[in-house]
């Protein structure tokens, strides 16, 4: 991550922008919205090309190296970015004590999320490859 | 300094702590299609997340074998479940497409007034369209399978 590009030495010399990490924060947001869209339009255009599919069809397609890896890498980026949005829209608009303990409960979710579904996913790789 | 002082002489010397008036609260202002869409894509942001967990849950279904994945098959397939996925894609496109604008504008272009108005209208009309292809597209895919 290449910070100077983005803040001159006078910017920061004169404390404009964020005095912590608030350029972490939007340029990790800007990281993963670039990774969602190839990620996100992959997952939509499959979703779209298996309404029609059973369950053995679409668990054989999803449980393939590629699919269950892109599938994997969504999941990462999907609820990184979405702990990244939601922190900024509790901390715009909570006000009151609550505000800490939905950051916590936000970032928490999103990480068990993230968890769960990857290791669904494995799951569901490891099925199709044991069942090969 | 007493403690009273003190503070009194913060509010007095700091620039930060002077009482300034406060702006207009947001109902007055007309909506505008750029305020419009700040919101909707920050709604659409919260909505999405929402939609992670379904996600997740269909990924869990998924793993748990056919019967389960056919439950919450049978979940989305309700006509309830429609009008939320509905929703949800249009979400989808509307946070993607307001997404590719934020990172334009993060290249310092695309900020004459009538640039703002062009994209914006741009990811509604794209947010629209994409919407309707998709479920054309899905609901053809269905009838053939």
């Amino acid at each position: 991550m290449d910070r100077h590009r983005f803040r001159s030495p006078l910017n920061r010399a004169m404390g404009l922008g964020s005095a912590k990490a608030g350029f972490g924060h939007w340029w990790t947001e800007r990281i993963t919205a670039v990774a969602l869209i190839p990620l996100s339009v992959w997952f939509a255009a499959s979703l779209i090309a298996h309404s029609g599919s059973n369950y053995q069809t679409f668990i054989g397609w999803m449980g393939s190296p590629i699919p269950a890896a892109l599938m994997i890498l969504l999941l990462i980026t999907l609820f990184w970015h979405a702990a990244l949005g939601l922190q900024v829209v509790i901390e715009d608009y909570v006000h009151s004590s609550a505000q800490i303990w939905m950051l916590l409960a936000t970032r928490f979710a999103c990480f068990a999320l993230a968890a769960t579904g990857i290791v669904s996913t494995l799951r569901i790789a490891i099925g199709a490859w044991a069942a090969n | 300094l007493p403690t009273g002082k003190a503070e009194e002489w913060i509010v007095e010397n700091v620039p930060s702590r002077h009482v300034r008036p406060l702006s207009p609260n947001i109902q007055i202002y007309q909506p505008q299609l750029t305020s419009v869409l700040s919101i909707a894509n920050r709604i659409a942001g919260v909505l999405l997340s929402a939609c992670a967990v379904v996600l997740v849950g269909w990924l869990i279904a998924a793993a748990s074998g056919p019967e389960v994945y056919l439950r919450f098959h049978d979940l989305i397939a309700s006509w309830p479940g429609q009008i939320l996925l509905l929703i949800g894609t249009f979400a989808f496109f509307l946070h993607l497409c307001g997404g590719i604008r934020h990172l334009v504008w993060d290249t310092v272009r695309g900020f004459e007034l009538r640039q703002i108005y062009a994209s914006g209208w741009m990811v509604v009309a794209a947010s629209v369209v994409l919407t309707l292809v998709c479920w054309f597209a899905s609901l053809l895919i269905v009838g053939q399978g």
